[in-house]
């Protein structure tokens, strides 16, 4: 097989097994600062209990992602040697930068976070509950000022082929970036609002609820219903700003194959590659031209303008419409949901079984539209690796196909073992009743063995 | 020699200690893994709780280590990862098993908890031989034949030595009674396993490595170099002294540990004066892997802000869970 395909195949497995994890810690992280808060301020144990359950879950997602992170880190090199000797003085210092003031900010702090009540003051506690969670935020910040540059490159010159810095500050605003934080930020937030409400919906349906349950419901839901509609119009602007800086990323997810005035937004369609044209196509006239022009004339230009230099149009046509199918039904949801959970005084267990099914079944509905997203992204900005200046197969490594496919397997196999296990944990303890309340909160007991049995 | 010239040799002594430091932290929990499978329940639970607090901040030292080498050093990093494809994915695979198994195994049902177990041992025995297996090929230039497979496998059995003896001092620092009792006969039976695989490299490695016998068995720099050696050999007589005398479980718990750090801190400066100055043994010196100085600049403007910071927040959680390990909880 060709080691080229093979190389970005064990990439793109190893990136997204690792992005499931970062969705989670992100908002999560907050979400606990969140109920702890809550919890000191109105001493109702609900919270607490919410606080304690939830506290798992990041724990386990959190090991996840770092484990899968440390991945990672080496995959830049065993498969992209070329990429840090040409573009290493950008790359370098915001990776660098990513090591130095956030992985260990919240490595270090993790353990206080997690295991230090009783040892330290709440004050020290919430302290460091902050700093965990501000440490994956920076992380997110620096990354995706990498990722984002790669996809709209400024502030750079090059000499011999290599990448010099000419303007730190453009590069740490470049255009993309300001719409991929926020897009993926609130992609984490909703993630694990997904996850609360779901798992919530979850425990009701099988009669495990708990004094937590309705706090995570309630908690989750409101800030879907809050947040979906203004990931939408995040997600509208970014897409425009990709027109601007990507056109052919556009024309392929929109599935524009030559350039044309008034283009339909199609609603299906089969892309025939090799044809170049669009089979069992239904959509709505001129609707494309009007989102992205916000004029129903409008030209957009077609995929025929850019030979050679534009990726592969079926992921991104479909990969872009299972994101905004995912958006559209958590604005449903969420909205549905919030709506009766509130006429009927806020009690999970009153919510008609089919609306409990449907948050069930969107617990991870996230994790779906996230790495929709990114395939979108990424394979969009094929077949460069620096957009419009470096080919991904320059950089590519010379490693024997045959090492490369082998520890693709092993990766294949240990990652498709590792998300059945963390669902299967996470569903495990989403069933098992709370523990017992501390008979002083604060006295810092030993309340739930964590390293104990597995009670 | 101008600043610009000078920032690669700081980078590789930064570097250099980044992987000393992640050598010695992870190789302490690595070492409790290893020796897992021979204690009984109770102590297992035990002996994750005195590393619970600590291991992901250990294992973040590697990402800064291999991260300097990428960003500072990308060609040795294409250079060095590439030759070692296969031993790179099996240490990966070996730590995502023990990160995630020491999560799982307080998570997961009871029926499950022996297998978690089992992964955290494998995955840090795993670990612990593909970091052997790759230094002993690093250190002989990642030359192909008989004689460095041989040298590497050497070091693929001592490095996982050294670790398990590493982990069962920390435990005798960390624990009583019954569970420090069991340590101290891990470390005894470590020891000579440990104290044979150092005295079959330092052997060996000038046999294979003739810019290293250049380096070493040279007048004057041989007598000037024999502190390294001795006082290693002093203090691994010491540690093993100091195993028989019922003081470690009281006052001098933390000494067994202090001795072997040193040791380790002692190979670390043999193993740099020996390669000095390449990144790649005899292939490739730090100047010529070196990325540009203004790139360098930037990063080093980090480090000096931030490695003060890590620091002190390494001391704080040292400090808060300091002592004896207890159980650990959520609350
Ligand atoms: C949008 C967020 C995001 C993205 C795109 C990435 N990461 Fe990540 N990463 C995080 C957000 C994050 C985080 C939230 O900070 C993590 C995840 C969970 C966690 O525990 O920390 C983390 C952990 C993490 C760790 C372990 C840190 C530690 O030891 O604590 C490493 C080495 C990496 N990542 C490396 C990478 C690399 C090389 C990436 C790109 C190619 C990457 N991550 C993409
Ligand atoms: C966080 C979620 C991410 C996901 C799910 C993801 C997914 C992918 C996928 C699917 C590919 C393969 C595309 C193809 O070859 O067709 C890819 C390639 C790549 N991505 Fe990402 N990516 C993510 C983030 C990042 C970030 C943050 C960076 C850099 C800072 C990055 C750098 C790369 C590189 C270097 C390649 C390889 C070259 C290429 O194929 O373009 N990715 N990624
Ligand atoms: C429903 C309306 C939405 C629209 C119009 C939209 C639009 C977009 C566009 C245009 C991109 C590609 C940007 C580029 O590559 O240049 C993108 C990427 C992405 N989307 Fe969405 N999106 C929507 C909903 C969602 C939802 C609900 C989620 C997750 C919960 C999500 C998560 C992501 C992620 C993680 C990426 C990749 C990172 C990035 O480039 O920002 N999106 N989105």
């Amino acid at each position: 097989m060709d080691p080229l395909l093979l190389a970005r195949a064990q990439f793109a497995a190893n990136m997204s097994f690792h992005i499931l994890f970062p969705t989670i810690s992100i908002a999560l992280g907050w979400t606990l600062l969140f109920m702890r808060l809550r919890w000191l301020k109105t001493h109702d144990d609900a919270w607490l209990a919410a606080y304690r359950f939830w506290t798992k879950v990041f724990a386990l997602s959190f090991a996840l992602g770092v484990v899968s992170g440390i991945t990672m880190s080496f995959q830049f090199g065993t498969n992209w040697p070329g990429y840090m000797e040409r573009v290493g003085d950008i790359a370098g210092p915001l990776l660098g930068y990513e090591v130095l003031t956030a992985f260990f900010l919240e490595a270090s702090f993790l353990g206080i976070m997690l295991f230090g009540h009783g040892r330290v003051s709440e004050r020290v506690h919430l302290v460091s509950t902050f700093l965990v969670a501000f440490g994956t935020t920076i992380s997110a910040f620096w990354i995706l000022c990498l990722d984002s540059w790669m996809q709209t490159p400024v502030g750079y010159e090059i000499v011999d082929g290599v990448f010099h810095v000419t303007s730190w500050p453009a590069i740490l605003t470049n255009p993309s970036f300001p719409y991929r934080l926020a897009h993926m930020l609130i992609a984490s937030a909703l993630t694990v609002s997904f996850l609360l409400a779901g798992l919530s919906a979850w425990q009701v349906l099988r009669g495990k609820t708990n004094a937590s349950t309705p706090k995570a419901m309630r908690l989750g839901l409101t800030l879907a219903a809050v947040l979906v509609p203004i990931q939408i119009l995040v997600g509208d602007a970014h897409g425009l700003n990709t027109l601007e800086h990507q056109p052919q990323k556009i024309a392929a997810m929109e599935g524009v194959w030559h350039t044309e005035k008034g283009a339909p937004l199609l609603l299906f369609a089969w892309p025939n590659e090799r044809e170049q044209r669009n089979e069992l196509a239904i959509g709505v006239p001129r609707g494309a031209s009007l989102i992205l022009r916000h004029d129903p004339d409008a030209e957009i230009r077609g995929l025929d303008e850019f030979p050679d230099a534009h990726p592969p149009v079926k992921p991104l046509f479909f990969g872009f419409r299972v994101m905004v199918g995912t958006g559209m039904l958590m604005l449903l949801s969420a909205w549905l949901g919030l709506w009766l959970l509130r006429r009927r005084g806020w009690a999970p267990a009153a919510l008609p079984r089919p609306v409990l099914r449907l948050l069930a079944a969107m617990t991870f509905s996230g994790w779906l539209a996230t790495l929709a997203g990114w395939y979108v992204t990424e394979i969009g900005r094929q077949p460069f690796i620096v957009y419009g200046l470096v080919r991904t197969a320059e950089v590519a490594s010379r490693v024997p196909p045959g090492k490369i496919a082998a520890s693709f397997a092993l990766y294949l196999a240990l990652y498709g073992t590792l998300i059945v296990a963390y669902v299967g944990v996470v569903r495990y303890m989403a069933g098992k009743p709370p523990e017992q309340a501390p008979a002083t909160p604060q006295s810092g007991e030993a309340v739930a063995d964590v390293v104990g049995a597995a009670s | 020699m101008s600043f610009d010239n000078m920032l690669p040799i700081i980078f590789m002594v930064i570097m250099g200690l980044a992987m000393l430091t992640y050598v010695v932290l992870d190789g302490y929990d690595l070492g409790v893994g290893l020796l897992m499978p021979r204690a009984t329940l109770a102590q297992k639970d035990t002996m994750i709780a005195s590393i619970g607090p600590f291991w992901d901040a250990n294992e973040t030292w590697l990402v800064l280590g291999v991260g300097l080498l990428l960003i500072a050093f990308p060609k040795a990093h294409g250079m060095v990862l590439g030759a070692l494809y296969l031993p790179v994915a099996f240490m990966l695979i070996g730590l995502i098993l023990r990160g995630v198994a020491f999560d799982f195994r307080v998570k997961a049902q009871d029926v499950h908890k022996r297998g978690w177990n089992r992964a955290f041992a494998a995955g840090s025995a795993l670990a612990s031989v593909s970091q052997g297996w790759m230094l002993g090929r690093y250190v002989t230039g990642l030359q192909d034949g008989w004689r460095f497979d041989a040298f590497a496998a050497v070091i693929a059995v001592t490095l996982p030595a050294a670790y398990a003896l590493l982990g069962a001092c920390w435990l005798i620092l960390k624990t009583e009674d019954e569970l420090q009792e069991r340590a101290i006969g891990w470390a005894k039976k470590a020891w000579p396993l440990v104290v044979l695989g150092i005295a079959a490299i330092s052997l060996a490695t000038p046999l294979v490595s003739a810019t290293v016998r250049e380096r070493w068995f040279q007048m004057p720099e041989f007598i000037a170099l024999l502190p390294i050696p001795l006082t290693s050999a002093i203090a691994l007589l010491g540690l093993r002294g100091l195993l028989n005398s019922h003081r470690i479980r009281g006052k001098l718990c933390g000494l067994p540990f202090a001795l072997l750090v040193l040791v380790f801190v002692l190979g670390f400066f043999g193993l740099a004066y020996s390669i000095y100055p390449f990144v790649v043994i005899d292939q490739l010196t730090i100047w010529q892997a070196a990325s540009s100085p203004a790139a360098l600049k930037v990063i080093l403007a980090g480090v000096a802000v931030a490695v003060p910071a890590i620091a002190a927040y390494t001391v704080l959680a040292y400090r808060v869970f300091g002592g004896k390990a207890t159980a650990l909880s959520y609350a």
